[in-house]
């Protein structure tokens, strides 16, 4: 973790942004990302499988893991905070390698298989902290379903956002800010050795 | 209260009621937390000392607090509805069925509340319900004359990463102990620490599991009222903050908030153990008619 003040990115961007990013960064993200979560992922892969296009041009932009609440009158959307990426790792590598996706954002850690692929992608991996959905949603300027919209909450939802707070947890460079994190607090004890 | 119920009439309860009172209940715990989950996250932040973890904490209350006063969701996973109800068996529900009373106050409660509808038909084809129903219910049928409605807006990020073991006699309170902080463990920073840790010990298979969701209606933090195993729920709590998780799973001295530990009568040949979690943004609520 730095220290410093948040690094202020846009989106899209490219491999070389992806690059400077290390694990603990904090990070004030604004632009358009796009949701995905589970139902959504596993029609992209299968549009992938089948060498059809797919309804969102992913290159060097953001998967968001959310599926947000609707929203109230007046509002573009409602609490959107962050979902399980464990959940994505099945079709995480597919996507890095085919679309150019830059970057997802996510709670949890993600599989070795999705690490090495984020790697050799120059892909990040952004942790956020689901139990500020309220927040981030209030941090979402404009909202629209871009595709599979019969997926009601899991449709592929096109967000605009201004400085959404976020934590690099994944870098380029094999950096993982939860295991460092949690090696900085642990406490062994003999009996709790596996 | 088995004088009353040989001689009293049956007191009625109209079914509108039972939906007036869970629609109420499902918009009021996903807006408003809890003053027992408010005291647990602001005795964290005096404890944590990771500055990421603290953090983390302040931004869940004031998470808490918008989502209180403007009316946003407390989390995008407004859960589905964990409903536990205590039926007096005094008591003539009237004008529909109970489960069909509680869905519709599910149902209307997600829509006039502008919740997540989370829930899909079945889990192979998974097509979304669109309305939150059918809602889990657990009922009792107590003595006395009252309805008391017990419920929670279940994230799946934490309840995914519960677990159950059929552990044996001699795996014993340390091997119970054991399995219960591994869980925690394993689950790392995915079902959203700090955690409320419920824990369900003995009856059969399928009672630890629903032992360990009711631990999570306890107010949070309060002991359990046996000695033992208030303490073991204390060293349960010391041993999982030792793991270093920490809020949001970034690192810190605060894993979990609370541990309750509910225990049943076993068979002599079984020591289950189930372990329930709920996350940061755990939402509970009760009313009784």
């Amino acid at each position: 973790m730095t220290d410093d003040r948040p690094i202020e990115v846009t989106t899209p961007f490219g491999a070389a942004q992806a690059d400077a990013l290390r694990a603990g960064d904090a990070v004030l993200l604004s632009g358009i990302i796009y949701t995905a979560r589970d139902a959504a992922h596993a029609r992209l892969a299968e549009l992938i499988a089948a060498h059809r296009p797919l309804p969102v041009d992913l290159r060097d932009q953001i998967i968001y893991y959310c599926g947000p609440t609707p929203a109230r009158p007046g509002r573009p959307i409602g609490s959107a905070g962050p979902t399980t990426a464990s959940r994505m790792d099945a079709y995480t590598p597919l996507l890095l390698e085919t679309t150019g996706v830059r970057g997802m954002i996510g709670k949890g850690k993600r599989s070795a298989e999705v690490r090495a692929a984020m790697r050799q992608c120059h892909a990040v991996y952004f942790g956020a902290v689901e139990g500020t959905a309220a927040l981030l949603g209030a941090r979402v300027t404009q909202a629209s379903v871009v595709a599979f919209s019969d997926l009601g909450p899991e449709a592929i939802h096109r967000l605009v956002v201004e400085r959404f707070p976020l934590i690099v947890v994944n870098d380029v460079r094999g950096g993982d800010a939860y295991d460092e994190g949690r090696a900085r607090y642990r406490r062994d004890r003999a009996d709790q050795r596996r | 209260m088995s004088r009353r119920s040989r001689g009293a009439a049956m007191r009625t309860i109209a079914a509108s009621d039972v939906t007036a009172a869970v629609r109420e209940l499902c918009i009021s715990v996903n807006h408003r937390m809890g003053e027992d989950m408010l005291a647990a996250l602001r005795r964290a932040l005096e404890i944590e000392e990771s500055d990421v973890g603290r953090h983390v904490l302040e931004r869940l209350l004031e998470n808490a607090r918008v989502a209180r006063e403007q009316w946003y969701p407390i989390c995008q996973d407004t859960g589905q509805a964990v409903i536990f109800v205590d039926l007096g068996q005094d008591v003539h529900v009237a004008g529909a069925d109970l489960d069909a009373a509680i869905d519709e106050g599910v149902r209307q409660g997600y829509r006039d509340g502008y919740l997540r509808p989370s829930v899909v038909e079945q889990p192979i084809d998974r097509v979304n319900t669109g309305d939150n129903t059918p809602a889990i219910v657990y009922t009792r049928i107590v003595p006395g004359d009252r309805i008391a409605l017990g419920l929670l807006a279940k994230g799946a990020g934490c309840d995914n990463m519960s677990r159950l073991a059929m552990l044996t006699p001699s795996d014993g309170r340390d091997g119970a102990l054991r399995f219960v902080v591994r869980a925690i463990s394993e689950a790392g920073p995915n079902p959203s620490p700090p955690l409320l840790v419920g824990v369900g010990m003995g009856g059969t298979f399928e009672q630890a599991a629903l032992l360990s969701k009711r631990a999570l209606l306890r107010a949070v933090g309060e002991p359990s009222p046996d000695p033992r195993l208030a303490a073991f729920e204390a060293e349960l709590l010391g041993r999982i903050n030792d793991l270093g998780i920490g809020p949001g799973g970034f690192g810190g001295r605060v894993t979990a908030l609370a541990v309750h530990v509910e225990s049943r009568a076993t068979h002599i040949a079984s020591l289950p153990v189930a372990v329930n979690l709920d996350c940061h943004s755990h939402r509970a609520g009760r009313a009784v008619l």
